[in-house]
Formats: C-alpha cells, structure tokens, sequence
C-alpha cells in the first residue's frame, strides 16, 4: 500500500494567492514609475503615447478576457468531471496567448521598424519624456508579455495532467492555482492597457 | 481550516455572463477615451479598470466564494499597494 497522499487545499490556494500579491506589487511598483513619470512629462507622455495602436490594444484586451474565460470554464468542467472539455478549454486558452503574443510580435515589430526601441538613435534625440515612456512601455508588456508566455506553457502541463487523470474532480487545486495565474496575467493587462493605451 | 467539502462550482453561463460585462466595460473605455473629456477620461478609464478587475477576482478567480482569511489578504496587499501610490503622489504632487 502506498502512503494516502496528505492534500492540503487551503494552504496550496493560500500559497498561490500570496504570490499572486508579489507579482501585484511588482507590476505595481511599475505603474507607479509610469504615473510618476506622466505627471513629470505630461506632453511627452502624450506624444510618445498616441503612437500606439489602440486597436491592437483593445483586440488584445479582448483575447486576454476571452482566455481567461475558456481558463475558468476549465475549472468549471474539472469541477462536473467533464475532463475532456477542460482540456479543450485549456487548449483554448493556450491559443489566445499565442494570439495575443502574434499581435504584441507584429506590435513590437513595427515600432522598432520605426526605430523605437530602447537606446535608438531616433529616441536619443526625441525629447527627454519620450524615451522614459518608450523604456516604460518595453519593460512594463516585455514583463507582462514573459507572464503569458509562463503562464501558457504552465496551463499546457496542467491541461497534459487532466487530460492522463492526474488532475480530477477530486483533486483539482493544481489547475485551480494554474487558472488563478492566468488571471492575473489577464488583470495585470487591464491595467496597462489603459495607462499606455487609451488615456493619453 | 475549511474543509474540502464546500467548493463552489460557478456555472458556465455565470462565467459568461461576466465575460460579456468585461467586453463591453471594455468598449466602453475606448468610446470614452476617444472623446475629448480632459482629466475625466483618466478618472473614467481608471474606474472601469477597478471595474473589470473587480469582476475577474469575484467571478474568475472565485474570490466572492472565498473565506476570510483570502479576502483579507487581497485587502491588505490592495491597501498596501493603495498606500505606496498615495504616499509617492503626496510627495510629487506637493513637493
């Protein structure tokens, strides 16, 4: 006989949601620097900010909500004992982050085409504030863009465990803590899409 | 500790439901924040972020199920993280 397995569910969600205040304070401290900054450069801030595409930010807003969605359906099925639906649903929220992850390549892209990156020339000589927003805007979506990535390589081995019968109706706080990552990718992001999307 | 017992399972269309309030909170900020509203566009957008955040720790995340001792938790770092940003802009904004 092997030794019956002590779970303990409080703690594991416990644990989860304290590291979940860590990223909180993290990504919070970043948009402080951001707000500091716009109070500084308010002209800057809005020069540098209406070159972003706002449409790519909504559309992303809306694949982030959707994953995040198909994440907590996925609980919702685990739940019922329909784990075969949750695997779908996972997998469907693995296909927003990818998507999510295209539209921020394409993003990325063409402002460097642009010349706007980090230390560019083209920034160099832009006015003091611009560079502060632009240095902001990469670390702020780089970081939260390393969370998605993170995330969806973690809800891939979570949904690989549900699907071989590991995670079950019985015991389920694995995909539970997995599906609590997720949105706090997704809460992170509707935050910074109106700060460096929509306000200035 | 609570037992394992009373796990509340949030039905698919209650999940839905959310998602559709957070799609058109989100289409709301953007109609508000393509009209010139001045200062009020900052304060609106900002709200309808509290919003939506609300919406996904009480639904998605199963907060409003959760005991005490989680909602506590959330309310101290919130608190926490409200009391690094007041105190930072009382300094910016009187120095």
């Amino acid at each position: 006989m092997s030794h019956p397995e002590l779970k303990d569910y409080a703690g594991a969600k416990l644990g989860m949601w304290l590291f979940l205040f860590t990223e909180l304070l993290l990504f919070g401290g970043l948009f402080l620097l951001y707000s500091v900054y716009l109070s500084h450069f308010p002209h800057e801030f809005a020069t540098a900010g209406r070159q972003l595409n706002w449409v790519f930010g909504t559309v992303n807003t809306m694949v982030l909500l959707t994953s995040s969605l198909l994440a907590a359906m996925a609980v919702t099925a685990v739940q019922r004992d329909n784990r075969g639906l949750a695997v779908r649903l996972l997998a469907g929220t693995i296909s927003c982050a990818a998507i999510f992850m295209a539209i921020k390549y394409v993003e990325w892209s063409a402002k460097i085409r642009h010349g706007i990156y980090p230390n560019s020339p083209h920034l160099a000589s832009a006015p003091p504030g611009e560079p502060v927003f632009f240095s902001l805007y990469y670390i702020t979506t780089g970081i939260h863009g390393l969370h998605v990535l993170i995330g969806a390589a973690i809800l891939g081995w979570i949904a690989a465990k549900v699907h071989s019968g590991k995670v079950h109706k019985g015991d389920y706080v694995l995909l539970e803590n997995g599906a609590l990552y997720w949105h706090l990718v997704d809460l992170i992001w509707i935050f910074i899409f109106p700060l460096y999307y929509l306000i200035l | 500790m609570t037992s394992d017992t009373g796990h509340h399972i949030i039905g698919y269309g209650k999940l839905t439901a959310v998602w559709l309030t957070l799609l058109a909170l989100t289409c709301l900020t953007v109609a508000i924040t393509r009209v010139e509203l001045g200062g009020y566009k900052v304060l609106g957008a900002l709200t309808i972020a509290c919003l939506k955040s609300g919406l996904v720790i009480a639904f998605f995340m199963h907060m409003k199920y959760e005991g005490r001792l989680l909602r506590w938790l959330l309310f101290v770092a919130l608190v926490t993280l409200a009391v690094f940003i007041g105190l930072t802009f009382f300094d910016v904004l009187y120095r």
